[in-house]
């Protein structure tokens, strides 16, 4: 009943290719991003919200949503399997530290973007593979640049600037003559980033360099034949794909971690990078976020259902119980969506909607 | 009804293509050629070497031997790219849609080639871009009139049942603009009613848009209804070639049907 585009009549072709051409959507993004540029600041300035929220929830989701998003380009849109998404985290977030320590006043958005290119770069390189083999045999390939990079950025002093113990500290985010140095401002940084790229990638996805990605995806042959470029395709997938990956990784660093260091973007992270989208849903933008608050809250909330037990009814869960009963939890969402619903649940809002149209008359 | 047609010059045209898998001939010296606006269509049993002719004319498989000489060039093997730049478009035999797009994406992917935006203009949808996309949708939105799909035009083509994805199939070929248009199996596993408009759609193109047409199809009835000439293989050799009445009163086209149970 509330969720209809009936009634709304499309008159003219731009109209209808609008970013949002239902209204109910362009409301609900409205708000959303009201609640996130407004709302939030609000709140944090009243006092409700803590530096804990920022800290702990709300930076660190939308820095794993971009990287998420940035995987979804290359596995979810390209259909390119990697496991290597925190390589090209690590690349953007090093090469951005020697863009800021090596030239004398560079900008620190630009060298973001300088980063995400490097990023973009190698991830063109480490994507030649996938000419060639796909599937399973491309996940390892990727497998093996995430320890490649990893162990490259460890072994080469001049990355670390040959910093004894491998962890520097990341310079300050500074611009026009203001330092974000609170958890709030970094939010608030992060937040632009992230909508500003989100907008970009939402439109590449509707065009035809998105029709390209997906087309290689669900069946290259005719791709092929109705003259997409294979090679060309793939690559420009990787190079999109890392360069979100790598200001991903240049966001994590700065603005969530405040050290830079090759450990932090180990194949533990990738993993929980690729697991963000399986739940969250692979081949859509909205799944990215939603995987990504999933696995940034789960935690979070078992924590605090375990104090609950606590308090409560006086059960003593131990530490350890705790954090293998939130990987069982994972386990078990990832099996569900992999076998159930392997649109995750960005598929599941999605019929939700359209069951929204129809109600409360069933057909 | 065709009176507008004209058959032209012979604009493709096959000479001794042999194509072989491993051991497998599966065409043997085979030489034909195709006229401007004319509908020919390609017969011949299961196996006879009918799809690999399409994938041999527009680059999918590469000959062994021959010439393909298109538009006056002469090739020993056609490229896919070169094909679809230089206007050969195809469906299917086994229809390759892109399953998890929609019906409109499909189409609108068909003209890729006609589109000069980049991923940078794309990504900020600004411009040039925005005109680009909207002036193609227009383009596409005529096709998706002309095939009778408004009503699906957003729906994920893997819902769509098997006749109607033919026809977004179809449909995506035509948004190339053609000037060549190859169909394999167009109206296989349809119903009666499916194939008429099949039927009449290839017909249409053909008449309206001017797009030479090469067809291959199991149906005699429809085959000999709409098609200008025909070959017929076997076993990956070209055993007649005509219009329909020549081929259908061929002693050699007559044994090689009837030697095959149907
Ligand atoms: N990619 C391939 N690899 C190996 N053999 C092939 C390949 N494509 C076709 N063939 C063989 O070539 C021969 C001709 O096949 P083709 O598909 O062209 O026949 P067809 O006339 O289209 O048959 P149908 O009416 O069943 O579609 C067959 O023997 C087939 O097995
Ligand atoms: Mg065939």
């Amino acid at each position: 009943m509330f969720y209809r585009e009936s009634g709304q009549f499309k008159a003219t072709y731009a109209e209808d290719s609008e970013i949002f051409p239902i209204r109910q959507d362009k409301i609900g993004i409205a708000v959303i991003l009201a609640i996130a540029f407004l709302g939030i600041p609000l709140l944090a300035k009243t006092g409700f919200l803590s530096d804990y929220a920022f800290t702990a929830i709300l930076t660190p989701f939308l820095i794993f949503s971009l990287a998420a998003l940035g995987l979804n380009i290359l596995t979810g849109y390209a259909g390119q399997l990697s496991l290597g998404t925190a390589a090209f985290m690590a690349v953007g977030a090093f090469a951005s530290y020697n863009f800021m320590l090596r030239i004398d006043g560079m900008p620190i958005l630009v060298a973001f973007i300088l980063g995400g290119l490097c990023a973009a770069a190698v991830g063109i390189i480490f994507g030649l593979p996938s000419i060639r083999i796909r599937g399973f045999y491309l996940a390892a390939a990727t497998l093996a640049t995430q320890f490649f990079i990893v162990w490259c950025l460890t072994k080469v002093g001049w990355f670390t600037n040959y910093s004894s113990s491998g962890v520097i500290t990341a310079q300050k985010i500074m611009m026009f003559g203001y330092t974000f140095d609170t958890s709030f401002s970094k939010y608030l940084f992060v937040l632009s980033v992230v909508s500003v790229m989100a907008l970009l990638a939402k439109n590449m996805v509707r065009t035809n360099v998105g029709r390209s990605w997906m087309a290689i995806r669900d069946m290259d042959m005719a791709a092929e034949v109705i003259g997409f470029r294979p090679v060309r395709t793939k690559l420009m997938a990787f190079a999109v794909s890392s360069f979100y990956c790598g200001v991903a990784g240049a966001l994590f660093a700065y603005a969530y971690l405040g050290t830079v260091e090759p450990e932090g973007f180990n194949l533990d992270l990738s993993f929980r990078i690729l697991f963000m989208i399986i739940i969250g849903g692979v081949g859509s933008i909205l799944g990215s976020f939603l995987g990504s608050a999933f696995i940034v809250l789960l935690p979070i909330l078992l924590n605090m259902f375990t104090h609950f037990l606590d308090s409560s009814i006086g059960v003593d869960v131990p530490s350890g119980i705790a954090s293998s009963i939130e990987l069982m939890v994972f386990g078990a969402m990832i099996i569900f969506f992999l076998i159930v619903e392997p649109h995750g649940l960005a598929r599941l809002w999605q019929i939700g909607k359209e069951k929204l149209r129809l109600w409360p008359f069933p057909h | 009804m065709d009176e507008g047609r004209k058959i032209g010059e012979v604009i493709l045209d096959l000479k001794n293509i042999s194509l072989r898998f491993g051991g497998v001939n599966a065409l043997t010296d085979i030489s034909f050629d195709v006229r401007q606006h004319e509908i020919r269509a390609i017969i011949g049993p299961n196996g006879a070497g009918k799809s690999s002719m399409l994938n041999v004319i527009n680059g999918v498989y590469r000959p062994q031997e021959g010439e393909i000489v298109y538009l006056g060039k002469h090739r020993h093997d056609m490229d896919t790219y070169e094909a679809a730049k230089s206007g050969i478009a195809r469906t299917f035999q086994n229809i390759a849609l892109f399953k998890g797009m929609t019906v409109l994406d499909n189409i609108m992917t068909g003209r890729n080639l006609k589109m000069k935006s980049n991923f940078l203009l794309d990504a900020l949808y600004w411009g040039p871009a925005q005109r680009e996309e909207i002036a193609h949708r227009r383009k596409v939105e005529e096709i998706i009139d002309f095939l009778e799909i408004q009503h699906i035009r957003k729906t994920p083509v893997g819902r769509l049942p098997y006749g109607l994805q033919k026809r977004v199939e179809l449909a995506r070929a035509l948004a190339a603009e053609p000037s060549i248009l190859l169909l394999d199996e167009p109206m296989a596993g349809m119903n009666v009613e499916e194939k008429q408009d099949m039927c009449r759609f290839i017909l249409d193109v053909n008449d309206q848009l001017g797009t030479t047409i090469v067809l291959i199809e199991h149906d005699m009835g429809v085959v000999m209804d709409i098609s200008d000439r025909v070959v017929v293989l076997d076993y990956g050799r070209k055993i007649a070639d005509g219009t329909p009445d020549e081929v259908r009163s061929n002693q050699d086209v007559i044994d090689a049907y009837l030697g095959v149970a149907h």
